[in-house]
């Protein structure tokens, strides 16, 4: 919102107030200020043309002999307007223009030039368009003073504040007189309200008009009548401010229309009477009902918009738009001026669904003060008199229906020092009141306090008085203290210590954590489907790349890794935990890891410790057995969408699944990578045992390799099972130390090797003993795996 | 031939000899030479059978003088090129130690992670708990119950993701978390967490704006909570996260569900408060909002607004980042580029 400060002059007296230091003051009240843009444009003089003669050396340069008052000066000048008699801009030596132009004493193909005649865009008081550029320099109004400051004479020694306001102000700082208030509370002054001081001709407006409102959606409506009025460019002072405010100017009246609207923030619509007829009906629309638009389109309706009808069809939606059919025009004459109060939700609703959002229809939807719309209209009244000659009708047409019920909230002394952590005396509390313009009366430390209609974001609660009476005070005297409150012990409460676990483990193992999207496209929410619920959709998605709530992590880590290989990242170890949705709102937090390239490198000597499925799986299982899950977890063998279909299995926790592992398909990635994806819930659900010592065996152990030819579809696990099985008790530990395929071992057969720790607790092991065992085992193990010893 | 004689002529050729030892072979063959159980020394007394006794004798000592002679100066010698061989093998040992080292690969933690812990540790040890709560949540936690009625223009559907079923959207704050830790404590007890957690607005993205975010609020219920609380509380945050020597200050601000509302700035920690581009030659930068919580809140959740009053607060995990790294591109947090994860692999001095 941008306020233009000669207009808050009008009603705060704001005389040897340094505008910066009030900004700020604003600022610290809670107004934001967040742009001062004034337009500093010296040695700008109104000069008169004299003399204009042709350039001898050029077809469109023109000479001009130039009057600033004190003397005469030869100004080249090239624009097509230029003409003997009129009163320009003329800059003189010394002068900056916008874009830091410097206006210099010249020799223009030989003509001498002191000077430059300006037009607006050149000032940047104009938009730099082609259409501005050809209307050439700018012309001055005959009553200008030759050899006075053009800028000031223009109105525009204007100083701007750019707004940026907090929600609650939209209702009132999005007006000129609501501002005002504002800066007549910072600094402690009266605002006076502008003048409506018009004369009325014999003639009501009850003899040509009659209104009737058959919706509770409109709970105010006035109108007026002008009559003859004549429809001419706006006086500059409105115009002036329009544009400081961000506004067209158009002509005299739509341009009063827009100005009282900038003034109290009440928005009018005026029609064209002889257009409209003798009768204004509102109600709510029907369905496909329709409507041509000031802007020639055809709009249709739905019975949640509200609109004004001539008694039949409708001539303007309520809040947002005025119907083609009633329109001002040029040789509009009489004019009916509607002030209204409409449904906010039922505006709000209407300008998004036709995608019309205006500067009125956001006034409407943030709703109105109706004090205020009985005053817009009157002030409409005396600027239409004034500006457009018009003649206005006496009465004005009424329908009003709004609960006038008075906002009295009440607070002490107490409660507003025990909030704000001060210590404010009455009479601090009753400054504050003051400035805010608020009525009340204080017994005891108590007050009763009546919030004016204007702030409509202040409550009846003694919370929003506390606020206001702080906020003003100001919060810079608030002196820092910590609560005092009975110390317990802070901690981290349900998952998240569990999710800190895992994730500082995956990082002790190498991983690095990544943070991706939460919305994904169909396309990726499709990839790895394992365990897959309904997923859920947007209603509305931005873009077809964020459209579900993933249920699975490993398509994002893909494309970091894709994101990260395309930048010459050779090793990349990444995870993440993060929470899934499916079905409605049910969550799931997945830990997602994925590798590829090596996980240990020393390029010059030749280590490399490759990123393969054993190096995924060492991974996985340092992780389970951390969290307490040493020998209840299997790796099954199962085919997984998205999985390489030989490289892929599923993890098992006490015989529940609780993910998957494996490569990435290579129709997916080229490169090996390998992922696993598990359920983080599945883990926490699970009963853990608490740490216990196993003392150490006292006795020496007895270590045995042995090998077998095994056909190739036989798992290690089953021949450790057997093994184990087999041996009892005295096997302390089993380990592969080979796997061989190729010469001397027939083909679809593999010979694989296992050490075998022999302990016992109680007495140390003889040799007879371990061969016993060790017998069986390989009778065992021959007879159930159709195995053979290998080198017997 | 004399025994004199003879030793002498020994212990001549051995001190020839044994300049021309080389190394520890060499040695051996020495020692084997005059030493051994053949050794010339050792067959100076191999003949004595035929001599007189004190013959004998004479020879006798005369030959154990020579081998203990003998035996110092192969001592002697052997001790040197034990030395000397030593010092050959270190030498030939010798790496070039600049070379570069096998890298050890340590997991590093997402930035924004890295900054919630810190955030985290930091409000444990004043007493609260962590809280998370769901992305997914549904429409009365998200903005009914903290005073976002409906037709409140910041739930308009342009700025939260709603899913098919019109109750639940994708949180567009973390605020939910302190409504449904304020409606599950059935005693009514007072309560201090802080809820870290994602968010989601409607938002493109693009360096500064970001469809997916995150929060870190605060909420203390207790009894006669004022905003000096909240200040003392703030002053804790700014000095440990941008620096001890950070002033704090509150400006009045607008929130729904609090009431006074702030927001929390800090004093500039580039120029110290003078003015600069980060401040925006303002002195202070805006770090999050935070207020007394809005007696409707309160009120709705079971705690009664008479009785109980608390602050709540929030901060942008990404903004703190920007503003204490130096990071001027939020998507940095979501694009994961293993190149940048060294910079940040490091405590940071305190």
């Amino acid at each position: 919102m941008a306020i233009s400060m000669n207009w808050v002059r009008d009603y705060v007296n704001l005389e040897g107030v340094d505008l910066k230091e009030l900004a700020l003051k604003v600022t610290n009240a809670g107004v934001n200020v967040e742009k001062i843009i004034s337009h500093n444009l010296n040695n700008l003089v109104v000069g008169k043309i004299l003399k204009c003669s042709m350039h001898p050396d050029s077809d469109h340069l023109h000479v001009c002999i130039v009057d600033i008052k004190d003397e005469k000066r030869q100004i080249v000048c090239g624009a097509s307007n230029v003409k003997e008699n009129i009163k320009v801009i003329v800059s003189l030596p010394g002068a900056i223009l916008p874009g830091g132009i410097e206006i210099k004493p010249s020799i223009i193909r030989g003509v001498e030039s002191n000077g430059m005649i300006c037009a607006l865009s050149e000032l940047g008081l104009e938009e730099e368009t082609p259409e501005n550029r050809a209307k050439g320099i700018f012309v001055l109004p005959d009553d200008a003073e030759v050899g006075s400051d053009a800028i000031k004479y223009l109105g525009l020694d204007d100083t701007i504040y750019e707004l940026d306001l907090n929600p609650n102000r939209n209702s009132d700082c999005t007006n000129h007189i609501g501002f005002a208030y504002e800066v007549a509370s910072v600094l402690g002054k009266k605002v006076t309200l502008p003048n409506i001081d018009y004369k009325t001709i014999k003639d009501s407006v009850k003899n040509h008009f009659s209104i009737e409102i058959k919706t509770s959606n409109c709970t105010m409506y006035n109108a007026k009548m002008v009559k003859n009025v004549v429809i001419k460019e706006s006086p500059s002072f409105i115009k002036n401010r329009l544009i400081a405010a961000g506004m067209r100017p158009i002509n005299n009246v739509v341009d009063i229309s827009n100005y009282v609207m900038l003034e109290f923030g009440q928005p009018l619509h005026f029609f064209d009477k002889d257009k409209l007829g003798d009768k204004i009906l509102v109600r709510m629309a029907g369905d496909n009902e329709t409507i041509t638009t000031l802007d020639k389109k055809e709009r249709i309706l739905t019975s949640d918009d509200i609109v004004i009808t001539d008694g039949k069809i409708p001539v303007c939606i309520a809040g947002v738009m005025g119907g083609e059919n009633t329109e001002i025009d040029g040789s509009t004459k009489n004019i009916l001026i509607e002030s209204a109060i409409f449904n906010p939700y039922n505006v709000r609703y209407t300008s998004l669904r036709l995608d019309l959002r205006s500067e009125a229809s956001l006034r409407y939807e943030r709703g109105l003060n109706y004090e205020y719309c009985n005053l817009a209209i009157e002030r409409a009244c005396y600027l239409l008199q004034k500006y457009a000659n018009g003649e206005v009708l006496s009465d004005t047409i009424i329908y009003d229906n709004i609960d006038k019920k008075k906002k009295i909230a009440t607070v002490s002394k107490d409660e507003v020092n025990r909030v704000l952590g001060l210590s404010m005396t009455n009479d601090d509390i009753k400054k504050s009141l003051d400035n805010l313009g608020f009525d009340y009366k204080c017994v005891k430390d108590k007050y009763t306090v009546e919030i004016p209609n204007r702030r409509l974001d202040v409550e009846a609660h003694k919370q929003d008085l506390i606020e206001e009476i702080g906020r003003l005070y100001g919060y810079d005297k608030i002196i820092s203290k910590l609560p005092v409150i009975e110390s317990t012990t802070g901690k981290y409460i349900g998952n998240v210590k569990y999710r800190k676990l895992v994730s500082k483990r995956l990082r002790s193992l190498g991983l690095n954590e990544c943070r991706t999207y939460t919305l994904v496209s169909d396309e990726e929410n499709n990839l790895f489907k394992y365990d897959r619920k309904n997923s859920i959709d947007l209603l509305r998605p931005m873009s077809s790349d964020k459209k579900v709530i993933r249920q699975t992590i490993i398509p994002s880590l893909l494309k970091v890794y894709e994101y990260n290989k395309a930048r010459k990242v050779n090793d990349i170890l990444l995870y993440e935990i993060a929470n899934v949705y499916y079905d409605m709102d049910k969550e799931d937090t997945k830990v997602a890891v994925l590798m590829n390239g090596n996980y240990l490198n020393n390029n010059w000597q030749q280590i490399k410790v490759k990123v393969d499925f054993y190096l995924i799986k060492g991974i996985l299982e340092n992780l389970l057995n951390y969290l307490g899950f040493k020998n209840r977890y299997q790796f099954v063998e199962k085919i997984v969408d998205g999985i390489h279909p030989g490289i892929s299995c599923v993890i098992t926790i006490d015989k529940e699944e609780i993910g998957y592992m494996g490569k990435v398909h290579p129709n997916l990635v080229k490169d090996d990578v390998y992922v696993f994806e598990i359920s983080m819930n599945k883990l926490i659900n699970k009963k853990i045992k608490p740490i216990k010592f196993k003392e150490l065996s006292k006795y020496p152990s007895v270590e045995k390799d042995l090998a077998f030819i095994v056909n190739d579809n036989v798992n290690s696990l089953e021949i450790i099972d057997t093994i184990k099985k087999s041996a009892g008790h005295i096997l302390s530990n089993i380990d592969v130390f080979d796997l061989y395929k190729g010469e001397n071992v027939p083909s679809g057969k593999k010979s694989i090797a296992y050490n075998l720790t022999f302990t016992d607790y109680n007495k140390t092991l003889n040799d007879d003993e371990v061969m016993k065992v060790f017998d069986k085992i390989i009778i065992d193990v021959e007879k159930k795996h159709s195995a053979v010893l290998r080198d017997k | 031939m004399d025994i004199e004689k003879k030793a002498s002529e020994i212990k001549d050729n051995l001190s020839l000899e044994i300049k021309k030892v080389k190394n520890m072979n060499d040695l051996s063959d020495l020692k084997a030479k005059y030493l051994g159980k053949k050794g010339v020394i050792t067959l100076l007394t191999s003949d004595m059978a035929s001599l007189s006794i004190e013959m004998k004798k004479e020879v006798g000592r005369i030959s154990n003088e020579l081998k203990k002679e003998a035996i110092s100066v192969i001592s002697s010698i052997e001790q040197e090129i034990k030395e000397k061989e030593l010092n050959e093998k270190l030498n030939s040992e010798k790496i070039d130690i600049t070379l570069p080292s096998t890298k050890i690969n340590v997991g590093s933690s997402n930035i924004l992670e890295g900054l919630i812990e810190e955030i985290e540790e930091l409000f444990i040890s004043m007493g609260y708990d962590v809280v998370e709560g769901p992305e997914v949540e549904k429409d009365l936690y998200n903005f009914e119950l903290l005073n976002l009625p409906k037709g409140h223009p910041a739930r308009d559907a342009q700025d939260t993701f709603y899913t098919f079923e019109d109750s639940l959207l994708l949180r567009s704050q973390t605020s939910p978390v302190q409504i449904r830790t304020m409606l599950s404590n059935k005693e009514k007890t007072s309560l201090r967490v802080i809820c870290p957690g994602k968010t989601y607005r409607r938002d493109d993205d693009d360096a500064t704006h970001s469809h997916q975010f995150t929060q870190i609020e605060g909420l203390l219920v207790d009894k006669n909570v004022s905003l000096a609380d909240l200040k003392g509380t703030f002053d804790i945050v700014a000095k440990k996260l941008f620096g001890s020597e950070r002033e704090t200050r509150f400006r009045p601000s607008f929130y729904p569900f609090t009431e006074p509302s702030v927001e929390l700035d800090i004093s500039c920690f580039n120029c110290g408060g003078k003015g600069c581009n980060i401040c925006k030659g303002t002195g202070w930068i805006t770090v999050g909002g935070a207020g007394i919580v809005h007696h409707n809140v309160l009120d709705n959740c079971g705690y009664d607004s008479n009785v109980w009053s608390g602050f709540a607060f929030g901060f942008g995990a990404e903004r703190l980042a920007m503003l204490k790294y130096g990071i001027t591109d939020i998507r940095t947090f979501y694009t994961n580029d293993l190149r940048i994860k060294e910079a940040f692999d490091r405590k940071e001095a305190e």
